[in-house]
């Protein structure tokens, strides 16, 4: 049996060059300059200074988190009533709602975030929309607002199924009897439901804001280059500017970032599962 | 729970299934337009999926898709499960120290690993084309099939080989007709996994690509500033084979089920995650 594990070793060899040598390299790349040349390199803290420096590139930054968070919200607020209503459907209406939801999801996601330009674009189908409300004018492509319908459309069905995960698996004799002891709907909804459904919103909340901030097709397609996103910044910096230090170094302070809101968010479901817990026990 | 009519979900529901897909079904139309526009239906034609079998470099981008998408799910779904039934018997440190490498690409953000492998390939002075693209993605495809692979290795029980063996079979026949008949689910739904990942992917591709090599992700990219309606000829043939694909997988378990006499609610552990 032991010998099975040598199948491993070609992996452990590919894991160390092909995953882990790359994160390395970009911490590399982050604190040294003098341009690509990897044998003169020089250790310096010039990038996060030139980043920390310039208010282009905090607002940029800020201008991110903040879409990444109206995103998020709109997800919860929008994918939550969803959620409810697959999850306290019959079995075959369920299954088929779910099918339907992750449908489009297989489908390429530059593909489906072109097809809204389209819908967006001036004379559209939602310009005409507006048309009727007297607001024909609108100009809905190359906004924020183009940007954040983009968002929401990619990223709210892992925000529905996550939430209809932890609705399917609650136990429902909990709301018959919160019924039973004279508990209205709302009430039932507010103490029993809804606590029981955090951890779904919690892990759901990650699976959307993490890939919204960092996203930079969809500002580019739907945001026509004039909202730019901090995705966009490191894109521009090894594509078009070709500096590859300053880049790193953005890329490394987003994903600690992203890494520490990763840590908030699973402090917040270690807290809310354990309500939930509590919550069933008594 | 009490029977609900429920109208006010009802409503939202149906609101929600117009969001997701109007714009598909709007790029299917509108992939059948006559005229360039993106807004007014002029007439039924087919030029668009005329002009786009003609554009060479629209096709050589689906060409290159679909050949790395290939590629890279055979071999990653080959390398991966051999690879987790050995992390399987390794020792404790080893796997938990290779696992937790290999969560990376799945918890970094995609831009991230792109930049990485970017990185990488430049440093070792390999010129980047569909050499490099092809092994970005098996490097990202294969976590996901071990992810997959590992909890059913796991749930085996580890005198399963043994047994084989002290019967006579061959460590490797123990392996290929013993051990991975009964992780297959696992597997399959790994090498799906794997498929759709390489399959969508644009951003890693995108960074690691060169000497214009394209998939499908870089070429909407690139070409989405003009108007070229050809775009949504190609997307509906996407959607197309997607939804086929999806149906095959939906609907072959319950055909299997069907002739097994078993009712199809009783395998639905053969539904495809999807992550």
């Amino acid at each position: 049996m032991k010998r099975f594990s040598q199948l491993a070793v070609p992996y452990i060899v590919w894991t160390v060059i092909m995953l882990l040598l790359p994160m390395l390299l970009i911490v590399l790349y982050a604190f040294t300059d003098t341009g690509n040349e990897i044998m003169t390199f020089r250790f310096t803290l010039a990038n996060f200074a030139k980043f920390f420096t310039d208010p282009d590139f905090l607002l940029v930054l800020w201008r991110s988190i903040k879409i990444a968070l109206k995103t998020t919200v709109i997800c919860v607020l929008i994918g939550y009533p969803i959620a409810y209503f697959i999850a306290f459907s019959s079995d075959k209406v369920r299954d088929m709602l779910i099918l339907a939801i992750t449908l489009p999801t297989w489908i390429n996601m530059l593909v489906r975030t072109y097809a809204w330009i389209g819908l967006l674009s001036d004379g559209g189908i939602f310009q005409s929309l507006l048309g009727i409300f007297g607001l024909g004018d609108t100009e809905l492509l190359y906004t924020e607002g183009a940007v954040l319908i983009g968002m929401v459309y990619n990223f709210i069905p892992f925000m529905i199924l996550q939430i209809n995960t932890s609705l399917s698996k609650m136990d429902r004799s909990l709301t018959d009897a919160s019924h039973d002891l004279g508990a209205d709907g709302i009430q039932t909804f507010l103490r029993v439901t809804l606590p029981l459904s955090l951890p779904g919103v919690v892990s759901g909340i990650s699976l959307v804001f993490l890939p919204a901030v960092s996203s930079f097709s969809i500002p580019k397609l739907l945001g026509g280059g004039q909202f730019f996103l901090i995705g966009n910044v490191i894109e521009n910096q090894f594509i078009t500017v070709g500096e590859w230090n300053f880049g790193s170094s953005i890329s490394l302070i987003m994903a600690l970032i992203m890494m520490g809101t990763m840590y908030l968010i699973r402090r917040l479901d270690a807290y809310s599962s354990g309500r939930g817990k509590e919550r069933e026990l008594t | 729970m009490k029977k609900q009519k429920r109208p006010v979900g009802k409503t939202i529901m149906i609101l929600a299934l117009i969001f997701f897909y109007l714009p598909i079904i709007f790029m299917i139309v509108f992939s059948f337009n006559e005229s360039r526009s993106l807004t007014n239906f002029t007439g039924f034609s087919l030029r668009w999926y005329e002009k786009m079998w003609n554009d060479s470099e629209m096709m050589e981008s689906l060409y290159t898709t679909v050949i790395v998408a290939v590629l890279a799910t055979v071999i990653s779904t080959i390398v991966g499960t051999i690879s987790a039934i050995g992390l399987s018997k390794s020792r404790k440190i080893v796997q938990d120290v290779i696992l937790q490498i290999n969560d990376f690409p799945i918890m970094n953000p995609e831009i991230v690993t792109a930049i990485g492998l970017m990185l990488f390939f430049i440093t070792l002075g390999i010129e980047r084309g569909f050499m490099t693209m092809l092994l970005a993605h098996i490097a990202f495809c294969i976590p996901y099939v071990i992810l997959s692979v590992m909890p059913k290795i796991r749930s085996l029980d580890p005198n399963l080989a043994d047994a084989a063996m002290d019967l006579g079979a061959t460590p490797w026949q123990a392996l290929i007709k013993v051990i991975v008949p009964q992780i297959k689910v696992g597997i399959f739904s790994g090498a799906l996994i794997a498929f759709t990942m390489s399959f969508d992917d644009f951003i890693i591709s995108y960074f690691v690509t060169g000497r214009g090599v394209k998939n499908l992700s870089i070429m909407v990219y690139t070409m989405s500033k003009r108007v070229n309606p050809s775009i949504n000829a190609i997307s509906t043939l996407v959607v197309l084979f997607i939804t086929i694909v999806l149906i095959a997988v939906n609907v072959i378990p319950i055909i299997r089920a069907k002739k097994l006499g078993i009712r199809p609610g009783d395998i639905k552990g053969d539904k495809t995650p999807r992550i």
